[in-house]
């Protein structure tokens, strides 16, 4: 049970890094990205195959975060006028793009076989592998956080919120709008490829499969029940979302009229009506 | 008389219709212009080529004696042409303050890597900028209203909030298209009097406006457009009886 809870409490740690690099990109900036999982793809992968090869843990996890900032300032570049559900669209696309990339290039991950044996971080003295690992994300992720903490109350914040706002008066002061989106969104971008690394680390096995859309919209949802724009309480929101998803495995043991099946279905259903009353309740008309 | 905007037969044609027409003015350093003309007739779109949120299709514009007609919107505001909005464009989730702090240029602050570093040179910045807001904020009559959110403030109220947005920039040219549009009256003396004192600080004004009171008793000279050209171009007096400029706004029937 204990082990349990450590598990589904570095799961949450992971989704937090992607959940905060998008709540830079869409609660701060307003720049929507239904395909973050591509740049937690590229930070699992790029982590995966540069800790087998024998790179460092540090290393390995410094070069996957920049990588996926690469890729997330790239797809920034190339969007320069494109909003909301146009650039929600695009950025889908290329969370497929990455995906099937993945799956059919077989010389450079292992195609639909993934990467396996994975290294994880050596442990601490006296302290198991997933405690040890706990730990090292726990560090990791108070970093993230105190980093987009910062972000959103220093100038650049205001920046990026202004955008969210009005583009068109961020140009009329005198500044670029294109440069600060590109920032937001490379930030966003080596958050969630941080968290991919952890991911691969954690898990030391992933495949392409585990890289779909729903991961994408699992943070998303995070993002939108946390209000966009707080870091604390994107945080919180991922927790919840990470309970509802994993917590809710454990009522097997307590419903017995449905059988596995029926329950993975029942578990999304109770995230899709948690999501539903929640925004009911927060976003009501006439909040500012 | 040095001329700090000239406007060199400046077109623009959106699809099939000629917004502005072979334009051509100059604005004189120092002064308050008025640019007058019916619904319609370009001025508002003249706005938009000279601070380079459109570019024209053919025509010079000079700021300062040098070519912007190419430049950017944003590079165009750093040289101190600065523009407020038709329709006011505050930042409605900020507050006041946040709006005009977001003005300065180069803030140290503005840089992911700040983000890093100690906060004691931002925090510093900050102090400065803060002042810096505060005063402008006094200056045009928005000082108790630093901490709301600037969705709460009446339409007056957030024409001077873009006004104070410009000056946070210390511009040398002010672009203002209808100041006083859904203004009541005595805030309209107000923002009179708050122009006035922008004009005494040595700011050159350019200003698009309906109410002919406000061009009559601040303009030294008025531009007229229709039709994306200039019809004329005088005092107020001379404008009031020009009998083109009559026929542009009345239809013909001359009084």
């Amino acid at each position: 049970m204990i082990d349990y809870l450590i598990a589904i409490l570095i799961f949450a740690g992971i989704y937090g890094f992607v959940a905060l690099g998008l709540n830079i990109q869409w609660g701060l900036t307003g720049l929507i990205n239904l395909g973050q999982v591509a740049f937690f793809a590229v930070g699992a992968y790029t982590f995966a195959l540069l800790s087998k090869a024998g790179v460092p843990f540090l290393l390995a996890v410094a070069v996957a975060t920049t990588l996926s900032g690469v890729f997330g300032a790239a797809v920034a570049m190339f969007t320069p006028r494109l909003r909301e559900d146009y650039l929600a669209i695009v950025t889908l696309g290329f969370s497929e793009f990455v995906r099937l990339v993945l799956l059919n290039e077989k010389w450079l991950a292992g195609g639909p076989d993934g990467v396996a044996g994975v290294p994880r971080p050596a442990s601490f003295p006296g302290l198991g592998s997933e405690t040890s690992f706990l730990i090292v994300t726990a560090l990791a992720l108070a970093f993230a956080f105190w980093f987009t903490r910062r972000i959103e109350r220093y100038p650049i914040g205001r920046t990026l919120k202004a955008i969210r706002e009005d583009e068109g008066v961020v140009t009329s002061v005198g500044k670029v709008a294109l440069a600060y989106k590109t920032k937001a969104f490379l930030l966003g971008a080596a958050l969630a490829g941080l968290g991919g690394a952890f991911f691969a680390s954690y898990l030391s096995y992933i495949s392409p499969d585990m890289f779909g859309p729903n991961v994408s919209i699992y943070v998303l949802a995070a993002v939108l029940i946390g209000a966009q724009g707080s870091s604390v309480a994107t945080l919180l929101s991922t927790a919840l979302v990470a309970a509802l998803l994993e917590g809710t495995r454990l009522l097997k043991d307590y419903i017995t009229f449905v059988d596995g099946v029926e329950l993975a279905a029942l578990r999304l259903m109770v995230l899709g009506l948690a999501l539903i009353a929640i925004v009911m309740v927060r976003y009501r008309p006439g909040r500012p | 008389m040095k001329q700090i905007l000239e406007i060199k037969d400046v077109s623009r044609r959106f699809g099939g219709l000629q917004a502005v027409n072979k334009c051509r003015f100059s604005v004189r350093a120092g002064s308050i212009t008025g640019l007058v003309g019916p619904n319609g007739a370009g001025k508002s779109t003249l706005f938009s080529l000279v601070s380079g949120f459109v570019r024209p299709d053919s025509g010079e514009v000079l700021f300062d004696g040098n070519h912007i007609e190419k430049l950017s919107a944003h590079e165009i505001a750093r040289l101190g042409l600065r523009r407020t909005f038709q329709i006011p464009r505050e930042l409605k989730q900020m507050t006041v303050l946040e709006n005009l702090l977001l003005v300065p240029e180069r803030q140290f602050g503005d840089q992911v890597r700040s983000v890093l570093l100690p906060g004691k040179r931002v925090h510093e910045e900050e102090r400065i900028n803060l002042q810096k807001a505060q005063g402008v904020l006094e200056m045009v009559g928005l000082g108790e209203k630093a901490q709301h959110p600037a969705a709460l403030l009446s339409g007056g109220q957030k024409k001077l909030l873009e006004l104070a947005r410009c000056l946070m920039a210390d511009p040398k040219l002010l672009l203002l298209d209808e100041p006083t549009a859904g203004v009541n009256p005595t805030l309209i003396r107000h923002l009179m009097s708050v122009l006035r004192r922008i004009h005494a600080s040595g700011v050159t004004l350019l200003i698009i406006e309906h109410n002919m009171t406000v061009i009559m008793e601040l303009c030294e000279r008025v531009i007229v457009m229709d039709r994306g050209q200039v019809i004329a171009a005088g005092t107020p007096a001379e404008i009031q009886s020009n009998k083109e400029v009559l026929d542009a706004y009345l239809g013909g029937v001359s009084a």
